[in-house]
């Protein structure tokens, strides 16, 4: 079995565990408050993070390219409120064109 | 009266998840065409999208089974960023109700646009209605275009470079964690979380940066007692712009 099929199984089972969770088992009871503060912030690292690491990560690599000039038009057009769509085609328009000038 | 309300709920409702829904794709392309990238074939990557369902989770093992990471480093960031449904489900279960079966068939929709338009709504029964038709709609269009991204894209590196897609995954990632940028405990976790993955990089394997990054939770403590982020919970349903 491959890797990628392991990764797969292991994903479908924990996830089908977590998003059941709450409407099996809790039900109309919620999280101690203490737990609950957690986990509403671990999306905010975990997605901070990924943001970073798929910019300059290459690897174990630090790498500096058209995608960091990507990631910034990104984060203007997020600033200016654009819808969703429009900020993915910007970003990946801005790269593509960094690669072709430089 | 009651019928011509409901109607205009149910067009309201329509009319949040189309857009939602639309957003999806070009994402879904991106991820099939990442997942044909990484060497994942056509069935294991219509498997994490039929299957796992969670976008950036997806995205994450996917990116670290193609820079050669381990299964454990692959599998632990992708399910430690679907820790979220476990909240989503608490949200979520009241409106959920049914047969423990069918609450379990339901709660496989769970992502964050089915949240967003289910918990948008005030009324159970619509909370109900909203997360279904965003969460099935999605499904579709995110499975069909994950098809789409692996078959177009399949074995053509250059050409995922040349149309800058891969900055599509970063400024994705990033329009996901905009809107929460706007509480202070979660932009001091997020900025945290960024600067411990960005100095792991060098010094760990693929996915290690990542699942570190969670530590960045720590620095939300060092807000003003009263900040606190229960409010958190109602922005989860604001979380796609």
């Amino acid at each position: 079995m491959s890797d990628s099929t392991i990764v797969l199984i292991v994903m479908t089972v924990g996830t089908f565990a977590l998003k059941s969770a709450g409407p099996l088992v809790l039900g109309d009871r919620s999280l101690p408050r203490r737990v609950q503060q957690v986990v509403d912030l671990l999306p905010a690292a975990l997605l901070a993070a990924l943001t970073i690491v798929s910019t300059v990560g290459d690897g174990r690599e630090i790498v500096i390219d058209a995608r960091l000039v990507g990631l910034v038009v990104a984060g203007s057009a997020l600033w200016r409120r654009l819808p969703f769509v429009v900020v993915i085609v910007v970003a990946s328009a801005a790269t593509a064109l960094t690669r072709l000038i430089s | 009266m009651n019928d011509l309300d409901d109607a205009v709920r149910r067009r309201a409702i329509h009319r949040q998840a189309a857009s939602i829904i639309a957003a999806v794709a070009p994402f879904g392309i991106v991820f099939g065409a990442a997942a044909a990238t990484a060497g994942l074939s056509l069935l294991q990557a219509i498997g994490f999208s039929a299957l796992v369902f969670g976008g950036s989770s997806q995205f994450a093992a996917v990116e670290i089974l193609g820079d050669g990471g381990s299964v454990a480093s692959a599998a632990i960031a992708g399910l430690l960023l679907n820790v979220r449904s476990l909240a989503f489900g608490v949200i979520m279960a009241p409106a959920l109700f049914g047969a423990w079966w069918q609450r379990a068939a339901m709660s496989q929709l769970m992502i964050d646009e089915s949240i967003a338009v289910g918990a948008a709504q005030s009324e159970r029964r619509w909370r109900r209605y909203g997360y279904l038709v965003a969460g099935i709609g999605v499904f579709v269009v995110w499975n069909l275009t994950t098809i789409l991204g692996h078959v177009a894209f399949a074995g053509a590196g250059d050409l995922i470079t040349d149309l800058g897609l891969d900055a599509a995954g970063p400024a994705a990632f990033l329009a996901l964690l905009w809107p929460r940028l706007s509480s202070a405990p979660q932009r001091r976790t997020a900025i945290v979380g960024a600067l411990i993955a960005l100095v792991m990089i060098p010094f760990a394997p693929p996915g290690v940066p990542i699942l570190a990054a969670m530590l960045g939770v720590v620095a939300a403590r060092f807000g003003k007692p009263d900040e606190q982020p229960s409010d958190a919970l109602i922005d989860e349903s604001g979380i796609i712009p």
